[in-house]
């Protein structure tokens, strides 16, 4: 990529001409494209193909919970031999479905289809700068995660099914075939995916690292960044740092499964047969896989707390309340993800002076996240307050964050966890915390920079539509499973009529209730899809600025051609998010007008920000 | 059937579709820009939050009133009630947090609903109120954690030496139980030795083994405390005793325990949950394969003298299979010795 230097002025200006003037062939603009945007689109719409196998995966599962004694034989032209001569789900397909829905949702939606689409989309357009650090592994980064989404999906036809021992894949059962068919070739090729998507995730999160610390537009300081952008680089760091453990946790899964090492193997004695491997430890694995698996978690949900910090603060006409606590906690939410992996474990059979240790540590990742629930709160305060589908979703993620981040709560706090455990309380709680509340984020990030990706607006009804159907759809599906948490249910139960005797009758109903709130929630998506399809062809144009928004993307052009500015990159003057500031006439001042040009507003505090 | 969800479909994609272009057309003849605040659809946006946060409220406390019983186990161990406790004060502090944030939420959604004539208050940041708002989360977290390490290290420090050892094994899909005997002294067991009849591999040359017995159903005594020393003999399984409110996994190669002290026999549940085919049972509660939703095991809680006298009729296991003692002590007395060095 020649354009890597834009902090001073007159090299900016050698590449003006040079940016807009080629025609690009087919296969460079849509398919080996090296544009960040172009990229950010494929992860978006690879994203939502994932995310509609993976809904309709639990939409399925959901069905086996809900209404166990249905007859699904009209589905077998879809879902074929998955089904039982009785036409129901069979019971390792079900697992096989928990597992890929967990996969799925974690990695390929939450983290390719959010952080892939939002950390490529606005990192250059925030900043000021023409692309990515590096256009080449930027577009590798895409075709990585494209080859592993391909060897998951073949995964899901293979003889034996896909991957079935959980999305934790915890050895021995995703070591041992013989434990369960789903850990024949779907293992294998889950795990060969994983590390193509690992191998993706790298490649993603170095760009963006280095597109933020070096890219910046003159005049963009650390401290003048929307939260967006910190969102992302934290996000990008603890990809760096921990999927790389993952890989080894993977690789040395593989060298157990395939080449007779006992990394995780120990005395084991399964299909009438012992076998040889010993000294190898089942909780090693579990050690490695949270080392990933916790800061994953914050790599799902950061990106989302980034997104609507821009839009409660623009859509709320106020600057975001407590910027750089906001940061802070960021960094600070990013430090403490890395060491509270083991709150995962505590009834694993670690000893127990570490759970100890690990209730601290997770207890102690409350205090940054409560302070950036308040600061949400405190935006809000007194604000003029504008509901777009994206406000709407920004505030229906602050609403999961608070109701899904209080029941960790329970579950951090070691004594309580130990009856909580591997319930359905735990699946109400990640599922609101991380699940939901991150989709909302995606769901508010397309909302709002539609109009900056195609050049046109979606349609406000539909997305109000959207947005209250998905709301409170969302809620009745995962509040009630706190319950049936409480009651002492577990998760990955492929039925519970073999469940305690005289408990069978207690949550029939309730399940049912839930399950048919997923499959409209699930089904309410289609008008989001239409919408968004049907507006890339046919919405309404855009203006250049709809939100009435600071943030120096808004100055591209309504279909910002590849290098972004035809012009000159902006200098920008000053922090993203003097909104409403007294004495201004208008309620928002661009981060690329300068303090001189507004006397009548500026502050003394002004140089500081 | 399927056709009418197929016109049910249909049907539904053309409301869709009239409703966006309906919507468009109207905004084009209206000349209205999308971002245009001015929208009737904010305060809307703005009731339907407040609205939808109290029919949730009145839903909630519903429910968890009315289905109390419902979803709250009895409790059957000593320290189920302190472990309760703690949950339960959770739960009113976050019950609480919960309820006041969302109020405050949805109601300045609804107060400070667009208006053309009123200005945002610049506000970017206030410190005191910021350390007030980090540190008394704090201060609230130090208590709960340190009340539940406290709780903590009692339930999971080392059983009392009276207890009752009994070992419990997993294996796709059933739990074993091995009891020491008169000896009171589990016998070595080898992962090696295991075959369809001799289940958990117990070792016949350590003589500590041979009064051992494996009963069909767990026994426990109420009011004394039970040690379980849990294996797994496949894959990782976990031991969940949800009236006792306690669990522990079950992973091969790595011997666990848990201790607890029952404190309602199997009797008393029965009269209590009015259910006279209640039993106490171990849930297995770690995904281990195809038939993990039906692996579970019978455990029986019983007067203390009841189940002294229970134990004293059990045959030890070679009492019940001759046979293969016999051929046991024939073939691996040699081969055991090397095994075991």
């Amino acid at each position: 990529m020649e354009i890597t230097k834009t902090s001073t002025k007159p090299k900016v200006q050698e590449h003006d001409h040079h940016d807009d003037h080629h025609e690009q062939s087919f296969i460079t603009k849509y398919i080996f494209s090296e544009d960040h945007k172009m990229i950010a689109k494929q992860f978006l719409i690879t994203g939502i193909f994932w995310a509609i196998i993976g809904g309709a995966m639990s939409s399925l599962f959901r069905i086996q919970l809900g209404f166990p004694d249905m007859d699904l034989t009209a589905l077998s032209p879809i879902i074929g031999n998955w089904l039982t001569p009785q036409g129901k789900i069979d019971p390792e397909v079900y697992l096989a479905l928990i597992t890929m829905h967990g996969t799925i949702m974690v990695f390929f939606v939450l983290t390719a289809g959010l952080s892939g689409t939002f950390s490529n989309f606005l990192i250059p357009l925030q900043i000021g700068a023409r692309d990515m650090a590096s256009g080449f592994l930027n577009m590798l980064s895409y075709w990585f995660f494209f080859l592993s989404s391909i060897v998951m999906f073949i995964s899901i036809f293979v003889e034996g099914g896909p991957a079935s021992g959980g999305w934790t894949i915890y050895p021995p059962l995703s070591a041992l075939p013989q434990a369960v068919s789903g850990s024949g070739m779907g293992m294998t090729l889950w795990l060969v995916s994983m590390a193509l998507f690992i191998v993706s995730a790298l490649l993603g999160a170095l760009n963006y690292i280095t597109t933020v610390i070096n890219l910046r537009t003159e005049g963009m300081t650390f401290f003048r960044m929307p939260l967006t952008i910190w969102a992302f680089l934290v996000t990008a760091i603890l990809g760096v740092l921990s999927f790389p453990v993952l890989l080894s946790a993977a690789l040395l899964l593989i060298m157990d499964r395939s080449f007779g090492t006992s990394f995780y193997l120990s005395d084991i004695y399964i299909a009438g047969e012992a076998l040889s491997n010993q000294g190898g430890s089942a909780i090693l694995f579990q050690h490695l896989f949270w080392f990933l698996g916790h800061p994953e978690v914050y790599i799902v949900i950061l990106p989302s707390l980034g997104i609507t910090s821009e839009i409660i603060a623009t859509c709320s006409r106020k600057p975001i309340f407590g910027y750089r606590a906001m940061v802070y906690s960021i960094f600070g939410i990013g430090v403490l993800s890395f060491v509270v992996w083991a709150h995962h474990m505590f009834i694993s059979g670690m000893n127990p002076f570490l759970g100890s240790v690990f209730t601290i540590l997770t207890l102690i990742i409350a205090v940054p996240s409560a302070v950036k629930a308040f600061n949400y709160i405190a935006t809000l305060w007194r604000g003029n307050i504008v509901f777009t589908p994206a406000m709407l979703f920004s505030i229906g993620l602050v609403s999961f964050f608070i109701s899904g981040g209080l029941t960790g709560l329970f579950l951090g706090n070691s004594v309580v966890d130990i009856n909580l455990h591997d319930t359905y309380f735990v699946v109400a709680h990640f599922h609101i915390v991380m699940g939901s509340a991150s989709f909302f984020g995606l769901f508010a990030g397309v909302y709002h920079w539609f109009p900056k990706m195609f050049g046109r607006m979606m349609n406000r009804t539909l997305g109000y539509v959207h947005f209250w159907v998905t709301f409170i759809g969302a809620y009745l599906v995962f509040f009630p499973l706190h319950y049936i948490g409480i009651a002492g249910f577990p998760r990955r139960y492929y039925s519970f009529t073999n469940f305690e005797t005289g408990r069978i009758e207690s949550f029939i109903d309730l399940n049912t209730f839930v399950s048919f709130a997923a499959i409209i929630t699930f089904a309410v998506q289609f008008l989001f899809l239409f919408n968004f399809f049907y507006s890339i062809y046919r919405g309404r144009r855009a203006p250049k600025n709809p939100w009435n928004s600071n943030t120096i993307e808004w100055t591209t052009p309504v279909e910002p051609g590849h290098g972004n500015w035809p012009g000159a990159i902006p200098k920008v003057e000053r922090w993203p998010y003097d909104y409403s500031k007294p004495g201004s006439e208008k309620d928002f001042i661009p981060q690329d007008v300068p303090l001189s040009k507004t006397p009548e507003s500026n502050m003394p505090d002004d140089s500081s920000r | 059937m399927n056709l009418i969800i197929g016109i049910i479909l249909l049907l539904s994609l053309a409301v869709v579709f009239l409703i966006f272009r309906s919507t468009e057309i109207l905004s084009v003849a209206k000349k209205k820009i999308e971002t245009s605040f001015e929208d009737s659809n904010n305060t809307n946006n703005a009731i339907l939050g407040v609205v939808f946060m109290f029919v949730s409220f009145a839903v909630i406390f519903w429910y968890s009133y009315d289905q109390f019983e419902n979803y709250f186990l009895p409790m059957a161990s000593k320290h189920a009630p302190e472990v309760e406790l703690l949950f339960w004060v959770t739960m009113a502090v976050t019950f609480t947090v919960f309820i006041v944030t969302q109020i405050i939420m949805f109601y300045f959604g609804y107060r400070y609903r667009y208006k053309k004539e009123r200005k945002a208050y610049f506000y970017p940041e206030n410190h005191k109120l910021e350390i007030v708002w980090t540190v008394i989360p704090a201060i609230v977290l130090v208590g709960l954690i340190g009340w539940g390490l406290v709780k903590w290290n009692n339930i999971m420090g080392p059983a009392p030496k009276d207890a009752e050892v009994i070992e419990i094994v997993g294996y796709q899909f059933a739990w074993a139980s091995r009891y020491p005997g008169p000896d009171n002294e589990l016998g070595n067991a080898n992962y090696k030795l295991i075959d369809v009849e001799n289940i958990v591999g117990i070792d016949f040359t350590d003589s500590s083994s041979l009064d051992d017995f494996m009963p069909r159903e767990i026994h426990i005594p109420k009011g004394k405390p039970v040690l379980f020393k849990i294996k797994a003999r496949d894959v990782i399984h976990s031991v969940y005793l949800p009236y006792m409110r306690s669990q522990m996994n079950a992973v091969p190669g790595m011997p666990t325990q848990m201790w607890f002290i029952p404190t309602k026999t199997t009797a008393e549940m029965r009269e209590e949950t009015g259910n006279e085919n209640f039993n106490f049972e171990i849930v297995c509660n770690k995904i281990c394969g195809r038939a993990h939703f039906s692996m579970k095991h019978t455990v029986i809680v019983e007067e203390e003298w009841e189940y002294i006298k229970w134990k004293n009729e059990q045959k030890s296991w070679i009492e019940k299979n001759p046979d293969y003692y016999a051929d046991f002590i024939k073939n691996n007395s040699t081969d055991v010795a090397t095994l075991n060095d």
